[in-house]
């Protein structure tokens, strides 16, 4: 029991991992950290990025987070994202339009919110081109 | 008989009201049923969300620099009252509800003195409001149902966060239909802004054992972010709610009124009979007496 990680990965709108692995390695706001079991607890901000679940000494899945939160307890992490997707699945030419969208809408923004939240998406957009060059 | 065809074409018309209130009744339960699975494949985030918001709040205690979205501004003289209803009607009291609770608290709040102002979600909110509370409407929300995601309550999440951000209100509440069974639906408020932790699930950080969690970067700059997002989950989750609700009572609604329309087309029908053998009495009575005469 005691020599994994449950894992969960929960959207708004459904939970879309929930095993148990060896290793997951997040990307926090200040920076990558890995959850192994007996972690203490903790919470973080979650920046754009890939999660890497390890398991049996090798990565089992990457996933694409746009941010959120991810809370660790001894026995359990859990990560609440807005947005998750297996690298596999990205869509690089999506993304990339994605990536332009933001970019103009963050140069036409009316106001200081409108634009912060342009640039928010610009992060999110320029790390999920970047995470498909890293698939395995 | 004139009499005859017009409670024929009345018959008629009563046979196609129900044909189409048992297809709205059918209907609705299958997007009743569809709702339900939306709300339930939502609950996981809410419940993480508000375990985390329970750990946050006991670490944060008395503390008396957390964020304006928790704290309030310290005044509570305008209030903002978003009204969740439907676009479409012929749902029973479904929107009527609402609306008569928003009436009833409105006239509270300005009795008191306050300011109010109103973000309608829903179509059928603003038409009942629009007449008597006009120039406190400040924004309308339309076409929620249609493919109800995260998405749209994000973004009614940051209307809202802008216009306070902008100091247009102080207080924010939101009314909507909890939805309790298929056959009721239960007005509710709820109160956004300022946050409270009322409802959240503070057990969760006893779980613990006396241990302390490592906030990364610190407790403050987490809650600016969990904040907005934990809006977005409540208005979320209002919105599944809703409509639900707005599926259940417009199913009940239409069940009785498919009955209504059987009951009457059976009334209708026992009269038609009755005047028609009426009619071919009073003709073979008139051959009788006309034979007789002869």
């Amino acid at each position: 029991m005691a020599d994994k990680v449950n894992f969960e990965l929960v959207s708004p709108e459904r939970l879309l991992v929930s095993d148990q692995y060896d290793m997951v390695v997040i990307p926090g706001g200040d920076g990558d950290f890995g959850v192994l079991p007996q972690h203490a607890p903790l919470i973080s901000t979650i920046r754009p990025g890939v999660i890497d679940i390890h398991d049996g000494g090798r990565i089992t899945h990457q996933v694409f987070v746009d941010g959120g939160f991810a809370e660790v307890l001894p026995d359990r992490c859990t990560v609440l994202a807005q947005e998750a997707v297996m690298v596999g699945d990205i869509d690089r030419g999506a993304a990339e339009e994605r990536l332009r969208q933001a970019e103009l809408d963050a140069r036409d923004a009316e106001s200081e919110g409108e634009r912060a939240r342009a640039l928010a998406r610009v992060e999110v957009a320029k790390a999920m081109i970047e995470a498909t060059g890293r698939a395995h | 008989m004139a009499n005859l065809k017009a409670l024929r074409i009345r018959i008629n018309s009563v046979r196609s009201t129900r044909k189409i209130t048992s297809a709205m009744k059918m209907v609705a339960a299958a997007k009743l049923r569809r709702a339900q699975e939306t709300a339930e494949a939502a609950r996981p985030y809410a419940e993480r969300m508000s375990r985390m918001m329970g750990s946050l709040a006991k670490a944060l205690e008395g503390r008396a620099d957390a964020p304006a979205l928790l704290a309030g501004t310290g005044k509570d003289d305008v209030h903002l009252v978003v009204i969740v209803t439907s676009d479409r009607g012929l749902c029973g009291s479904f929107n009527v509800g609402v609306a008569r609770a928003a009436r009833l608290k409105i006239a509270e709040l300005r009795a008191a003195g306050k300011e109010v102002k109103i973000l309608c979600v829903g179509r059928k909110g603003r038409d009942m409001l629009r007449r008597d509370y006009g120039k406190s409407v400040i924004d309308t929300v339309t076409g929620v149902e249609k493919g109800l995601g995260f998405n749209t309550a994000a973004d009614i999440a940051t209307t809202i966060s802008d216009l306070y951000a902008a100091g247009e209100f102080d207080v924010c509440w939101v009314v909507y239909n909890r939805f309790k069974s298929v056959m009721s639906q239960v007005v509710t408020w709820q109160q956004l802004i300022p946050f409270s932790f009322e409802d959240t699930d503070e057990s969760a950080a006893d779980d613990l054992g006396g241990a302390v969690y490592i906030f990364e970067p610190d407790e403050t700059e987490i809650l600016e972010y969990l904040l907005p997002q934990n809006m977005g989950v409540q208005i979320f989750r209002s919105l599944l709610e809703s409509q639900a609700s707005e599926h259940a009572a417009r199913m009940t609604a239409m069940d009785s009124a498919t009955r209504n329309a059987g009951d009457m087309m059976d009334r209708l029908n026992t009269l038609y009979n009755r005047t028609r053998q009426a009619a071919i009495t009073t003709e073979i009575t008139e051959i009788v007496s006309g034979a007789e005469a002869l």
